[in-house]
């Protein structure tokens, strides 16, 4: 878990710094080598880290437009995630999806930029394991501020009179864009949602990683033990803007202290630490981490960027004739893991 | 604002132009209102609202939940109480997860009625790509609400237009879809090009829908485009001119009414007509403006061509995208088959 939250969150200050490379002086969102726009998820670590420990590549997690630490977390490929974000042929997606939108099937991750649109497909996926009587599961990540979306709640519903494998994970960072929580719902604690639809719903309030981890292991046993979907609500937080580029002139300064104050990865460090693992263990880790991270950044840079004419290819798997053929004509082989 | 008030022209950008006009129709009439993501303290992604929540308040610049199905229709609901609602769609991609209370309620409900409800709000939404968001955020879909009977369908490229295009939507008794292109707004972290930026007047005036307005006169050539693309076309424009090829450049500034007597005029006079849109080529705006001068005046058509994208989803990386946004090159490489 310690691995995976410290490869998220030096991942997205290398991130930060190749995406700002190229946009300075005058921030241009359109310039740079990762141009577009970048959500990073600083602060969101325990999440993706404590919910994917207990999840096998045959599991299936959705994410949304904030997707870094859970992909890593799910073990998605390090090196063509990258790639795909730099816009590269090699990429997840072969330069097509960016960073909003990374496909890796190998260990059936998926996410989308259209708030709480990836919850009926992980219901989906959920229907599937259990029409084909396997016991793996779906997990559906999403914002504090997409639990009002009907996407959401039409899936609860679905999830709890098929009593289907899924767990919903509301990743509460107290903001949505702009938005505080307070001015969008009246109701703090998003987890009780789940008992209008008569499931269990649990809702962890702190950045700990070890609790998310054993709030989650329940609600991912249950739905692997087919005892049905759950809602699991998880404090974090929003070290960054929005986006990159993002003033965060609505956000007061207090807000913004207190976010950097509530470190998951330091909490986590000092657990480790109460439990008699030494600093020299817990700093070969978080080294081991950014060597990971650095070997793919390097890697992915070096590749080549698309040819043009690609952008034909793909629309679909099998194309009306008349329609460009889908076929690469480059070798994929090359990705780590 | 009196019709006194001086004549100052000040070069605006194109969202202060459409801010102006919302702020001027907010102080005459306390039924507009302003509903959507983020457009009070932030004054919206696009700067669709800035400003305004220091004059209005957040009682009429609403922030809303993420919830486009309950806020869009709560602005049809509210229209057909007799209020102005604007309620903002952050970015025209996202209209999917509402799209039964735009395209079934907003846009029918007049007509269901036999003509005895009216839906007076306007819909506005950020629309187009260049700068690398990739598929879900990046779509023009002109196309896709011009087809829909009963909804208007507005897109400026000035500030000049964007204002008075916008008094009009507010002030129009049906229901009005007013997109306008990031790249046009002038924020900051995205830098538009420079014809945008237009003097605009203080005083409100309005531009009726269904006037396409002759951006550039031309003999040889009519390009026919909107938004984002009506510079494009000006800047070849400007390059075939140097080749001695003269061309005229229609904006046409609304889709739905379209202002077919401009179009066919022009070709009339040029014997020649390339269509550019950001949009899907397929079953969208370029085939229709073709068939509209075909079917009225099939004669006067010497050669046609269609720059759109080519009905793939918008790409992520950069030379991925260009390949597919039609950029000053393609529009003028048109324009040259058709010499
Ligand atoms: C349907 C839809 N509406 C609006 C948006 C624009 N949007 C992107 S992220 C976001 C805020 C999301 O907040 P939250 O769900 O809390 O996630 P966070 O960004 O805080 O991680 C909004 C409004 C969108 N992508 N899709």
């Amino acid at each position: 878990m310690y691995a995976d939250m410290v490869t998220a969150r030096h991942y997205e200050e290398r991130l930060q710094e190749e995406y700002l490379e190229g946009k300075q002086p005058a921030f241009d969102i359109s310039a740079g080598p990762i141009p577009g726009e970048l959500h990073l998820a600083a602060g969101h670590e325990a999440s993706g880290a404590g919910v994917c420990q207990h999840l096998r590549d045959d599991d299936t997690v959705t994410a949304p437009h904030r997707p870094h630490h859970v992909a890593i977390a799910k073990g998605v490929d390090l090196k063509r995630m990258t790639a795909e974000i730099f816009g590269r042929e090699i990429g997840l997606g072969k330069g097509k999806g960016g960073h909003m939108h990374l496909f890796d099937p190998e260990v059936k991750f998926a996410c989308s930029g259209i708030i709480a649109e990836g919850c009926p497909p992980a219901a989906g996926a959920a229907m599937a394991a259990k029409k084909r009587n396997t016991d793996s599961v779906a997990v559906a990540f999403l914002g504090e501020g997409a639990i009002d979306q009907g996407a959401f709640l039409e899936s609860l519903n679905l999830a709890a009179v098929h009593d289907l494998p899924v767990v919903f994970v509301i990743e509460d960072n107290d903001w949505a864009i702009s938005m505080p929580k307070e001015r969008v719902t009246d109701v703090q604690d998003g987890s009780q949602r789940a008992k209008g639809f008569d499931m269990p719903g649990v809702r962890v309030d702190s950045d700990d990683a070890v609790a998310v981890y054993e709030a989650a292991g329940e609600a991912i046993g249950r739905a692997r033990d087919r005892n049905g979907p759950s809602v699991l609500e998880l404090q974090v937080h929003r070290r960054m803007g929005h986006f990159m580029g993002d003033p965060e002139t609505y956000r007061s300064d207090e807000d913004q202290d207190a976010a950097q104050a509530r470190d998951s990865i330091e909490r986590l460090a000092e657990t480790l630490r109460g439990h008699g693992v030494d600093d020299a263990t817990i700093d070969s880790l978080r080294e081991a981490a950014h060597d990971r991270v650095e070997e793919a950044i390097e890697w992915a840079k070096e590749q080549p960027q698309p040819e043009p004419e690609a952008a034909h290819e793909d629309v679909w798997v099998n194309p009306p004739s008349g329609v460009t053929d889908t076929e690469p004509e480059y070798d994929l082989a090359g990705g780590d893991d | 604002m009196s019709k006194q008030s001086q004549r100052v022209e000040r070069d605006l950008t194109m969202s202060r132009g459409m801010v102006e006009a919302i702020a001027h129709e907010m102080r005459e009439n306390d039924e507009v209102f302003y509903m959507g993501e983020d457009v009070a303290d932030y004054g919206g992604i696009f700067d669709s609202t800035q400003g305004l929540l220091d004059e209005f308040g957040y009682d009429r610049i609403m922030d809303v939940p993420i919830s486009e199905t309950a806020y869009l229709g709560a602005a049809v609901g509210a229209a057909q109480e007799g209020m102005r609602p604007i309620a903002e769609l952050m970015f025209v991609d996202f209209f999917g997860v509402a799209m039964d209370q735009i395209y079934n309620q907003m846009a029918k409900n007049t007509y269901m009625s036999g003509g005895n409800v009216s839906v007076p709000m306007v819909l506005t939404a950020a629309v187009g790509g260049t700068y690398n968001d990739a598929a879900q955020h990046s779509q023009t879909l002109y196309g896709t609400f011009a087809h829909v009977p009963g909804i208007k369908v507005v897109v400026p490229s000035t500030a000049y237009d964007a204002k008075g295009l916008m008094h009009n939507a507010i002030r129009d008794d049906d229901p009005v879809l007013y997109m306008f292109h990031k790249r046009l707004m002038g924020i900051g972290w995205m830098p538009a090009p420079d014809g945008p930026k237009t003097p605009v007047p203080e005083e409100d005036y309005t531009i009726p829908f269904g006037s396409a307005d002759v951006k550039r006169e031309g003999e040889d050539v009519t390009i026919v485009t909107l938004g984002l693309h009506v510079h494009r076309a000006l800047e070849a424009a400007e390059q075939l001119a140097d080749d001695g090829v003269d061309a005229e450049v229609v904006d046409l500034r609304s889709l739905v009414p379209l202002d077919t007597d401009t179009i066919v005029g022009s070709v009339e006079k040029t014997g020649r007509l390339v269509v550019v849109d950001e949009d899907y080529r397929s079953f969208g705006v370029t085939g229709e403006i073709v068939a509209t001068v075909a079917d009225e005046s099939l004669a006067a058509l010497d050669a046609v061509e269609r720059v759109a994208v080519p009905d793939v989803p918008i790409p992520y990386a950069r030379p991925l995208e260009q390949e597919v946004i039609p950029d000053v090159d393609d529009i003028a490489a048109a324009v040259e088959r058709t010499q």
